[in-house]
């Protein structure tokens, strides 16, 4: 294993049903970077982001062959707690889903649940998170206020702060800007890009444009298969294979 | 041409004029029973009071003394244990159902509702009498140390409690199917276990739902006749406790309705019986609304 690697997938086989979704990835996904799935919907990035952290044992008929390294622990086949892997693990959905309770205790149901009761370290801890990702400004002064009240942009970023509040090590986001408008979408890949220097991101994305804006390494997925993977100058600008220049040059849009 | 084109708005007019006739008689329909009933009850308003009514055990139509407190307190009890049983078994069963099984259960539980749901209350009843009541007396009963034929309060309240079941049940599976997945994941994500995760974040969600299936629920017990007649005991008491037979509001309509019509303040007490159930099946729906839009903020 590469140094720098923080996650390696091997021969990862996955079937849900007769379906075979993912067909032998092979990757690895560098620390402290910003990784891209990219890829045309359809093709297994998000049930490859969610194997990560084992959110695929909500699946029904889900049967997966293979391994997943992260800090030489294969989660798939691990014996410790599935919920200690997850831990370390942020997730940022589609869209976001706040938690049915108020703003405050979106961002302190990690750290409460994990036994940390004190209410003062917890009021600290929440208002760190929420400035980390810019949020307290709008939303000190309504902390007890349901958190869906909020607009989707921000809604997003409580999602990320209850996320970070955590203490994970990796960020795995889902096309975590598809449903936000534009200038949301660019406080959260700002965000990323602070962000990486403590935190290994994967984030997937059907959207070129901001691969090319964000990415350090670039995964391209086809078909459940994993076509070409590389550093993204690289990646983008000499692709090896024909089905990535066809990609790039929008072919499949 | 223009034929055509006066037809169709003529269509279009008369269709609209019929659905506004259907909501009209589904607004008022409930409007319509309840005057009736007070109506046809007024005749034991004029010479009794309402606290008397409400509140006096007396029952003795002979003399003219109409006490419904016994019976009132036989609903209650029967309805109160019937939640009791079936509330916590329905809620377990479609978290089960729904976050831990296999799909093929979903498959099929659903049938399975259907047919309970489905089978006449008098089928609950005769089972009621073969199964539940004699378990009471040989059983139940002696394990608590009293002596009973069966025919009581918790017989009602069992048989009543499966009845309801596959109706609370149905609901509650719908609301936990609805709840998106994206919840649990993100819930899951930060590091809470499966248990946690229902505990915190899907009852929470599920509570407005959970709060009105229940109320359903608890509207259909209140109200079920045939079953809770067969098996409860009837007998013109307030229960002391779940071995003592009860005598519930519906069965002393059904019990009695045939054969008193004869004599009017009879007639007019099982009227205001009839109100009775009316309203507290009314004043609950209205709570559960209320209940429903205080905890529907998430």
């Amino acid at each position: 294993m590469n140094e720098n690697t923080k996650i390696k997938v091997e021969h990862l086989d996955l079937y849900i049903g007769k379906q075979h979704i993912l067909k032998d990835i092979n990757i690895e996904i560098p620390e402290n970077k910003l990784t891209i799935i990219l890829g045309p919907s359809g093709c297994g990035k998000t049930t490859l982001l969610k194997c990560m952290n084992r959110l695929t044992d909500l699946y029904h008929d889900v049967k997966i062959n293979g391994s997943i390294f992260i800090d030489n622990e294969d989660v798939l086949h691990t014996k410790t707690d599935v919920t200690e892997i997850r831990k370390k693990m942020g997730l940022l959905s589609q869209r976001p889903f706040p938690l049915p309770m108020n703003i405050y205790n979106n961002v302190a149901y990690g750290l409460k649940i994990s036994g940390r009761r004190n209410k003062k370290a917890l009021d600290a801890r929440v208002e760190n998170y929420l400035k980390q990702v810019n949020l307290w400004d709008e939303v000190f002064d309504r902390l007890h206020e349901p958190a869906s009240k909020l607009s989707i942009g921000q809604q997003q970023r409580l999602c990320l702060a209850r996320g970070l509040a955590v203490d994970p090590e990796i960020i795995l986001a889902d096309e975590p800007t598809s449903a936000l408008d534009p200038i949301s979408s660019e406080t959260i890949e700002r965000k990323f890009e602070e962000l990486k220097q403590q935190y290994t991101i994967v984030m997937v994305t059907h959207i070129l444009r901001q691969a090319r804006r964000i990415a350090d390494y670039v995964i391209f997925m086809y078909m459940g298969e994993v076509i070409e993977q590389g550093p993204a100058k690289e990646f983008f600008e000499n692709p090896k294979m024909e089905r990535t220049k066809a990609y790039l040059q929008g072919a499949f849009n | 041409m223009i034929v055509l084109f006066y037809n169709r708005k003529t269509k279009n007019r008369i269709s609209t004029a019929w659905m506004y006739i259907a909501i009209s008689f589904v607004v008022l329909l409930p409007f319509i029973l309840g005057l009736g009933l007070y109506f046809k009850s007024s005749l034991l308003f004029s010479e009794n009071s309402l606290g008397d009514l409400l509140f006096s055990k007396v029952w003795k139509p002979s003399i003219g003394k109409f006490g419904f407190l016994t019976f009132i307190m036989g609903s209650v009890w029967v309805t109160f244990i019937a939640m009791l049983i079936s509330a916590p078994i329905c809620i377990f069963a479609a978290l089960s159902i729904t976050q831990y099984s296999k799909k093929f259960y979903l498959k099929i539980i659903h049938p399975v509702i259907d047919i309970l749901a489905g089978l006449p209350s008098v089928v609950y009843g005769v089972w009621g009498i073969i199964v539940v009541v004699p378990f009471i007396s040989t059983v139940i009963a002696p394990l608590f140390g009293a002596q009973t034929m069966g025919y009581s309060i918790l017989a009602g309240a069992i048989v009543l409690s499966v009845m309801i079941i596959p109706f609370i049940l149905n609901i509650l599976i719908e609301i936990f199917r609805t709840i998106p997945i994206e919840l649990t994941e993100a819930s899951l994500s930060l590091g809470a276990t499966k248990w946690e995760t229902i505990k915190y974040v899907l009852l929470k969600k599920a509570l407005p739902g959970i709060i009105a299936s229940l109320g359903f629920g608890l509207a259909r017990a209140f109200g079920e006749t045939m079953a809770v007649l067969m098996v409860v005991g009837n007998m013109v008491q307030i229960p002391k406790n779940v071995f003592d037979a009860g005598y519930p509001l519906p069965a002393l309509i059904a019990n009695n309705y045939g054969e008193m019509l004869s004599i009017p303040k009879y007639e007019s007490a099982l009227m205001f019986a009839a109100l009775i159930l009316f309203v507290v099946v009314m004043v609950f729906n209205a709570l559960m609304r209320m209940l429903i839009v205080r905890y529907d903020k998430y």
